[in-house]
């Protein structure tokens, strides 16, 4: 190596003295710090389709911190470029705007590219899919039923009556009561922290589809509202909801679920 | 170069080209020679393979929940504010009916006489485990009931009014034994 380093080190002397404006001699000259090894297990959840046989297994990687970016996201990715490329998980923005990346990570369901390495190397790190979600593979869980749930709630504008001209119009009040509900990107994560959710999912809506059904609900443009809350009127789809907090702890984007859940029931209780 | 061939999966066939006589390299002889498929593949109709999928789907697992989900706050006051709720009612409805049933053994004057001859140890432990759930359950309802109203509906209302009714508890955990 550090022939290696000294055998090239002359031409780049040579492209010094002719172009010597283009930079200043010490950054050439200074040795390249090496930062010190932080190996850290990750303990993460496999499961082949292939071998459906063998019952779900945590396999271990261990991984030099120092050579891998902040996220947990970098870590996955690093582990699968060079050294295991079977495993496998979904990934799209590395900005938690996709909602792709949804896990649970060390307990709690987060994004992984917006959920930062626990640099502490003596405690491992535990990597599972969304929780009491069917396994299409590894960190996949199937979201059929999940993007099914969401479509039954119209989740569009419904307005018999548009503006004759123009768009529909609506007043800086009725544009706030939107604010903490239309950024929602569906990542699921709430939805499968719930217990609720977890025993009655073929049934019960969950906190996702439910603060986007009072999204619908709360639009001052939309003319549906009687029919979306007569929708939700029965035992199960809404009031499976027991205000256990989960959906509005876990949420990645620091919305509130739960609040959402509330003021549908408050607005169906005064119908 | 060793790694990426590796990584590729290309080593084996690298390796064959490399060791193999130019006879058998010659794609023209080959592909007269070596018939076309050595892999055997079998066709379905599309209903079939709605069939293959369902199959696949029985054998896949359900993802591990409570065993591995952070214990919080939120979730753990849930279950315990009904598993309270459960015991209490169960020791309610058992106790009346077994009244109904035998009437002689269940009535108040038997039941002062048995728990007063029981030791003082045994009798502090067993008001506590009557009391905590019991003011638990209560204390905890009236949480419910603020949240049905719209109020201390967010994450810091909720670990706020959770921890003031664990303190609440525990008070009146101790003022009901002492009792």
């Amino acid at each position: 190596m550090q022939s290696l380093l000294a055998a090239r080190r002359v031409p780049q002397a040579l492209a010094l003295s002719r172009r010597s404006f283009a930079s200043s001699a010490s950054r050439f000259q200074a040795e390249p710090t090496q930062k010190p090894v932080l190996l850290k297990e990750f303990k993460i959840y496999r499961w082949n389709p292939d071998e459906p046989a063998n019952k779900p297994t945590l396999q271990s990687y261990t991984i030099d911190l120092n050579q891998t970016g902040p996220m947990i996201l970098d870590a996955l990715i690093k582990i699968k470029n060079e050294i295991d490329p079977t495993l496998t998980f979904r990934r799209s923005c590395r900005e938690g705007i996709c909602g792709s990346c949804a896990m649970n990570i060390d307990g709690q369901n987060t994004l992984a590219c917006l959920c930062r390495i626990d640099r502490d190397t003596k405690s491992d790190s535990k990597i599972y899919p969304l929780p009491h979600m069917y396994v299409v593979k590894d960190l996949v869980p199937d979201l059929t039923l999940f993007y099914k749930q969401y479509k039954s709630i119209q989740p569009y504008l419904q307005n018999d009556n548009p503006p004759a001209q123009g768009e529909f119009l609506q007043s800086p009040e009725e544009r706030k009561k939107l604010d903490g509900l239309y950024e929602c990107i569906l990542c699921a994560c709430c939805s499968t922290s719930c217990p609720s959710y977890w025993w009655n999912q073929d049934e019960y809506l969950g906190p996702a589809t439910l603060m986007q059904a009072y999204r619908w609900i709360a639009d001052s443009r939309d003319g549906y509202g009687a029919e979306r809350k007569e929708k939700l009127q029965n035992e199960m789809s809404l009031y499976r909801c027991h205000t256990i907090f989960n959906c509005s702890k876990t949420c990645p984007k620091g919305l509130n679920p739960a609040a959402a859940i509330a003021k549908i029931k408050l607005e169906l209780a005064a119908d | 170069m060793s790694l990426s061939t590796r990584a590729l999966g290309l080593g084996p066939s690298l390796r064959r080209v490399a060791f193999t006589p130019k006879i058998a390299r010659n794609q023209l002889i080959l592909r007269n020679s070596v018939p076309r498929r050595t892999v055997q593949t079998e066709s379905f109709q599309p209903s079939a393979q709605v069939e293959v999928l369902n199959k696949q789907r029985l054998l896949r697992p359900s993802s591990p929940h409570f065993t591995i989900y952070q214990p919080q706050l939120t979730w753990i006051a849930s279950i315990a504010h009904r598993g309270a709720g459960v015991g209490i009612a169960v020791l309610l409805y058992g106790f009346s009916i077994a009244y109904l049933i035998a009437p002689g053994t269940f009535d108040s004057a038997h039941v002062i006489e048995v728990v007063q001859s029981l030791p003082d140890s045994v009798k502090y432990a067993g008001k506590t485990i009557l009391a905590a759930p019991f003011a638990f359950h209560s204390l905890n309802g009236v949480r419910h009931l603020a949240w049905d109203m719209g109020k201390f509906m967010n994450v810091k209302g909720a670990y706020a009014t959770g921890y003031a009714v664990l303190g609440a508890t525990a008070i009146s955990t101790a003022a009901l034994v002492l009792m």
